[in-house]
């Protein structure tokens, strides 16, 4: 018994997903489509055999008519000409021809003369127009019924001539139309509809797998594509692009993840000194000197985390683009001028000389307030790594080289740190370039990517994180950090486009 | 001087409400907005600390609602939000400043202080004078006793503002702010090497200092220790 229910209810549900598949099926828009497409077809087939039933049956009756005329003319003509006798005598003679014309000739009382007409219907003789009506040939039985168009014309001397041809051809030819027009209609209607559900049901099928994967994609799985058939169709193209749409998100997903990785990394080893510092102090701790000492050192390093943690934020703001909004036209030679002032005591503290080359003005649209931090953070990464007062004969260039601009006459001293803006074609280039130890020309690119850091530059702190805030900045405004060789040192450029 | 902080966050209003109180202020606390703009309407305080994100109430609707009803107490608002935009958005409402979190108290109270005193200030007179010290906001001289002390533009303006809240502590970040504009954190200790420089120029070879350094806050200039 419970196994008779079992089978009866997985049968009930397979009925019920069949009709679940098959009513996606019936809601498809292709299917929808494809009855529209069979509704005009059928309709379509119907009115060209109606149309060619018409045309044919009036050419049948056109010609009937002629002939029937033709000969109603020549009867007359003959009664005319020879009076009844030579009339019923031709008459006679067509009669008994085998597939004639009906013929019928009366007296004015209505007595058949001659002719091969048994009966008609009544009152047919009065009426001398074109008209339908059943018959009976004189030869047949009793109750044999045929079809005719007639016509009845009144002779001289109160005669009456009928003329007529059998129309059941014409019947029979109606009768062939239709029925071709009944199955052509079926046939287009079943062709159209199995027609329509295999197309639906191929373009579900793939529909269906592009379901299907990004159902797998939508719980976690990323790596998914939608199948491609190859075919170049519009579905191709679409998945194409929903597969270009997903490589970008597996790649943001993954920059996420890095990033987050790389925030933990910057924030859990400052914060893990913070913890330190602070379990030290509660264990070794002689005094109110030494606690206090240890809450300094404690505040100076939650500051300096503050200060990670907030770069951090503004380097994910710029890469979000949300601070696309805030922006306008302004000079960045100004820029330039004023991060460079901030700067310049600075630089003049550390023996460095910080020059300003920024002659002309270079329109840029962007947002002020981080193009001036990109370029403070290059700026002081410049101060950082440059060297104090190299004299300048070791760079003195030799006789016939091109001079550049930031290069003074021999004797002076040459600057540590150029900081320049000037405008090229439709690009304007913000630069710093310092006689620091400079970058690898392995490491540059690297270094400019997300939160990277040189091994080398750990030792000070935030370094890293100000080219990766300025790559941002410059990534934010459609531009790019471009690293390049100062010789000797690192020439960092915001190449921003131009207003 | 009395303050109203509106803070939900009990542990943080309690602290500021102590901080307040050690160094001599009144503090009043509210939860939410509708009590803080209760409490605002009601009483008379010299500065309002608004947090930006409140219970029942946002902060900047508070501060708009007060200033609708033409109520110009100073404002100051404090957000976990830091970017620049969401500074704008808050000056735009109606903020008299703006401080992000986390914020050190001397920041605070250093603000506050200049907040407070800006309405009975000396915003508007033309020569700033701290003992023989002279700043001419017109005719931008300088003169300390009888000599007068060359400086360049943004020597005059950061002389200028820190004169024009003489005998208040300002921070770095209250200088890089209001004489240059700038509200991101230079990393390095810029401000202090402008202001050695500004020192050397009004202070040295005069025996009486007058630019003084607050360990831990920030600067101030005025006439005696």
């Amino acid at each position: 018994m419970a196994n008779s229910a079992a089978a009866f209810d997985s049968a009930k549900r397979a009925t019920r997903e069949g009709l679940t598949a098959l009513g996606k099926l019936l809601r498809t828009t292709l299917f929808k489509l494809s009855l529209v497409y069979l509704t005009v077809f059928a309709l379509f087939a119907a009115f060209l055999i109606g149309y060619f039933a018409w045309t044919t049956s009036s050419l049948i009756t056109r010609q009937i008519t002629e002939t029937i005329d033709a000969e109603i003319n020549g009867l007359s003509e003959l009664y005319n000409q020879g009076g009844i006798r030579r009339l019923l005598l031709l008459v006679d003679a067509r009669s008994r021809r085998p597939g004639s014309n009906l013929y019928l000739v009366t007296t004015p009382a209505g007595e058949g003369l001659a002719g091969n007409v048994g009966s008609l219907q009544p009152g047919i003789l009065e009426r001398t127009g074109l008209t339908e009506t059943s018959y009976r040939r004189l030869d047949e039985a009793e109750d044999t019924e045929h079809y005719a168009l007639v016509r009845v014309v009144r002779l001289g001397g109160g005669f009456r001539l009928l003329v007529g041809r059998d129309i059941e051809e014409r019947e029979r030819l109606h009768d062939i139309i239709l029925t071709a027009a009944r199955w052509s209609v079926a046939v287009v209607v079943v062709l159209g509809l199995v027609g329509g559900v295999f197309v639906t049901r191929r373009v579900l099928k793939r529909i269906d797998a592009m379901t299907g994967t990004t159902r797998t994609i939508m719980e976690g799985d990323l790596s998914g594509r939608l199948p491609i058939a190859g075919t170049g169709d519009e579905l191709d193209r679409l998945g194409e692009n929903l597969n270009a749409m997903l490589e970008r998100i597996e790649g943001l997903m993954h920059g996420l993840k890095e990033v987050s990785d790389n925030i933990a990394h910057d924030l859990r080893t400052p914060l893990t000194r913070l913890r330190n510092r602070a379990e030290e102090a509660l264990r070794t701790a002689k005094g109110d000197g030494d606690y206090r000492a240890a809450l300094e050192n404690v505040l100076e390093e939650s500051d300096g985390l503050i200060r990670t943690f907030n770069a951090l934020l503004m380097i994910a703001r710029a890469e979000s683009g949300e601070v696309r909004e805030n922006m306008d036209e302004f000079d960045a030679a100004e820029i330039v001028h004023d991060v460079a002032e901030l700067y310049e005591p600075l630089a003049d503290d550390k023996g460095l000389a910080l020059k300003v080359d920024a002659p002309a003005p270079a329109p840029i649209k962007g947002n002020r307030e981080l193009i001036s931090q990109a370029l403070a953070n290059l700026i002081d990464n410049a101060i950082k790594y440059a060297a104090p007062k190299l004299a300048a004969p070791a760079l003195a260039p030799a006789v016939g080289d091109v001079v550049a601009d930031a290069v003074p006459p021999p004797g002076e001293v040459a600057p540590a740190i150029v900081v320049s803006a000037r405008a090229e074609g439709n690009r304007v280039l913000l630069s710093v370039a310092d006689n620091g130890p400079g970058i690898p020309a392995a490491d540059r690119l690297h270094v400019v990517e997300r939160f990277v850091r040189l091994e080398q530059s750990r030792s000070q702190p935030g370094a890293g994180l100000g080219l990766s805030l300025a790559a941002a900045v410059a990534r934010l405004h459609r531009g790019e950090l471009v690293l390049g060789d100062n010789a000797p040192g690192l020439k960092a450029t915001l190449a921003l486009s131009r207003a | 001087m009395r303050l109203l902080i509106v803070e939900d966050d009990r542990d943080a209003a309690d602290y500021l409400v102590k901080a307040f109180r050690e160094v001599g202020h009144v503090a009043d606390h509210a939860v939410d907005g509708e009590e803080g703009l209760a409490m605002a309407l009601g009483e008379q305080y010299d500065v309002l600390i608004i947090d930006r994100m409140l219970p029942k109430r946002d902060g900047l609707s508070v501060i708009g609602t007060l200033r609708a009803k033409s109520i110009d107490t100073p404002a100051l608002i404090l957000s976990a939000l830091g970017q620049v935009d969401d500074r704008v958005k808050g000056l735009r409402a109606g903020g008299d400043d703006y401080l992000p979190k986390p914020y050190s108290f001397s920041e605070l109270l250093a603000r506050v202080e200049v907040l407070a005193r800006r309405r009975s200030g000396r915003g508007e007179e033309t020569v700033y004078r701290v003992a023989d010290l002279e700043l001419d906001r017109l005719s931008h001289r300088v003169t300390r006793g009888e000599s007068e002390i060359v400086l360049q533009p943004r020597e005059f303006r950061l002389l200028e503002y820190l004169m024009k809240h003489a005998g208040q502590v300002v921070t770095r970040t209250m200088l890089l702010e209001n004489v240059w504009d700038y509200h991101f954190d230079p990393q390095t200790n810029v401000i202090d090497v402008h202001m050695s420089r500004l020192r050397s120029k009004i202070d040295k070879g005069f025996s009486r200092a007058l630019l003084h350094t607050v360990r831990g806050a920030g600067y101030v200039i005025r006439d005696g220790k």
